[in-house]
């Protein structure tokens, strides 16, 4: 049997320290938690950075390092930094670095990096190791030289490899959100379709429990199956709470697909253990033929610059679509005159439709609208340049030449905020493995004295 | 007729990865889960997100009572034409649909 302990969904989301404490109690064989996901968007993989306060994550860092320390078990965490790339690595070794210092603790560390040479997948591509997954972008050799970081899942396998050095902490870059928890149990024979299914199971901490933000939860792996058990002393795990977490942003319920096979749920049983704890068994783990590797990667979509106004006037509210189609195109004929070629004017309407744009089928305005104007472009100083002369239409623009210039509310000064650099995802592939360690390296350092 | 959402105990929506969007329909009895799988057809869904009925995947599971849909999402997450980062806003949309 093993034990892996789940503090919470993710380092830097909080979790209930009495919940961790009374898992530490009993007994874990390793402590997983995840770093993070593309949930947030493309900006973290295309900077190669973390989401969370470097603040926040300290401080849960440091109480699971020493949480680790006195149950003795190792501590892994996967897509370090929310998005794995090995900046984001290093970013969360030099944090773990630092809190050695401060404590005195004596650590072995294990960093496995998940980020990939371009001139390895474009050879890759090449020989058409890298295949398209549903729906995928169009990929080509110039698609994968424009990436500012692309990352492979790490699956079980190299997960299993940095543990088997012994280490105390792993600190990996991207991975699959399961495999961080399925390695262990797996490397020790406990049945691979629990494994799996525990792993996805428990991935999100008590998210598949009666109390999401308790965090903490621990389950056990066997020959048949797994038990979940919530460590929060309110939350409940119910074969309902269970089986529905399957469907959790994930697109088919009953399979999931990760390196080297995939797992089907199908005749998955689900069985109340008591008012708290639920078995799980009947899942099934399919070896595939190919060992592939998920890819994700993210490149420079452009600069963007956003405006912000405010319309209180009902007449300009009742008409807000004619005003802002004027203004697009006026702004974009003037811009193109005036400051260059190449940008993107988008006007959104907070207040009408801005969240589900044409797809909207109940949007109405009430006294007020909001206008967001996107302005992307090629260049920073493009994206700036063309937000200047969009501002005097936000602010003065008339529905009609005959009317006294109107005046609409600016939030603040100067109206324009520049986003910088906006990035894309542009990968949704998979890369075939021959030698499983191929897309990864693995180093230990020694920490302390 | 009632509304999807007035009869529903959850209708829910979330990225699943960066290009797929799922919609789970928690329907809380048999009845309800009966009506709904009757009415919320694969082409009601591909309606409401413009797209094709070929890429809409629907699953109904009668263990939870739910109805389950994934499709591609409208705009690949973070693109300069998404607007919805989490994808959670376009429960809305089936949330509308007449029963």
């Amino acid at each position: 049997m093993v034990k892996v302990l789940i503090p919470s969904g993710a380092l830097g989301l909080g979790y209930d320290r009495k919940a961790l404490a009374r898992g530490i109690s009993e007994k874990p064989d390793i402590i997983a938690i995840d770093g993070g996901s593309t949930d947030s968007g493309p900006h973290y993989l295309g900077t190669g950075t973390s989401k969370y306060a470097r603040g926040s994550t300290k401080a849960e860092w440091r109480e699971l390092m020493e949480a680790r320390a006195e149950a003795g078990v190792p501590l892994i965490i996967g897509t370090a930094g929310t998005c794995g790339a090995d900046s984001a690595v290093d970013w969360l070794v030099d944090i773990t670095r630092e809190i050695v210092a401060e404590t005195g603790m004596k650590v072995k560390l294990a960093v496995l990096k998940s980020g990939q040479r371009q001139d390895a997948l474009i050879d890759a591509f090449g020989q058409g190791k890298i295949t398209p997954l549903k729906p995928a972008p169009e990929l080509s050799e110039d698609v994968i030289a424009s990436c500012s970081n692309i990352v492979a899942l790490a699956g079980a396998e190299q997960i299993q490899a940095a543990l088997e050095t012994g280490a105390d902490i792993v600190i990996a870059g991207r991975t699959t959100d399961t495999a961080i928890i399925s390695a262990l149990p797996l490397s020790r024979g406990c049945h691979a379709g629990g494994a799996w299914h525990g792993a996805k199971i428990g991935e999100c901490g008590a998210l598949a429990t009666t109390a999401p933000n308790s965090g903490t939860i621990l389950i056990e792996f066997d020959a048949e199956g797994f038990t979940i058990s919530p460590m929060g002393a309110e939350a409940r795990a119910t074969p309902h709470t269970v089986s529905a977490h399957m469907l959790y942003e994930n697109s088919n319920p009953d399979i999931l697909y990760e390196p080297g096979g995939y797992l089907d749920v199908s005749a998955a049983k689900y069985e109340a253990l008591d008012d708290r704890r639920v078995r799980v068994s009947g899942s099934e783990w399919v070896v595939s033929d190919r060992y592939t590797v998920k890819l994700e990667g993210a490149r420079l979509a452009g600069f963007q610059t956003v405006s912000l106004v405010t319309v209180r006037d009902p007449r300009y509210v009742a008409n807000i679509r004619t005003w802002c189609d004027d203004i697009a195109i006026k702004a974009t004929e003037k811009a193109r005159a005036r400051v260059g070629e190449g940008f993107e004017i988008e006007l959104r309407l907070i207040g009408l439709d801005a969240t589900l744009g044409e797809l909207d089928t109940q949007a109405k305005a009430g006294t007020e609208v909001g206008v967001l104007g996107l302005v992307t472009a090629p260049t920073e100083s493009l994206s700036r340049e063309v937000a200047k002369v969009l501002n005097p239409y936000l602010l003065h623009h008339p529905l009609t030449e005959e009317e006294e210039m109107p005046t609409f509310a600016f939030p603040f000064s100067p109206p324009e905020v520049s986003r910088g650099a906006v990035y894309e995802f542009c990968l949704n592939h998979v890369l075939e493995l021959e030698d499983l360690m191929e897309a990864f390296t693995l180093t230990i350092e020694e920490l302390g004295q | 007729m009632s509304r999807l959402g007035d009869i529903a105990v959850k209708v829910r929506s979330k990225n699943a990865g960066p290009f797929w969007l799922t919609v789970d329909i928690f329907c809380g009895s048999q009845s309800v889960f009966a009506q709904v799988c009757t009415s919320i057809t694969s082409a009601r869904i591909a309606d409401v997100f413009e797209a094709e009925i070929a890429v809409v995947d629907r699953y109904e599971m009668d263990s939870l009572n739910v109805l389950k849909f994934s499709l591609p999402r409208p705009a690949v997450q973070g693109t300069r034409q998404d607007r919805d980062m989490h994808g959670a806003s376009f429960a809305a949309l089936v949330a509308e649909l007449e029963v």
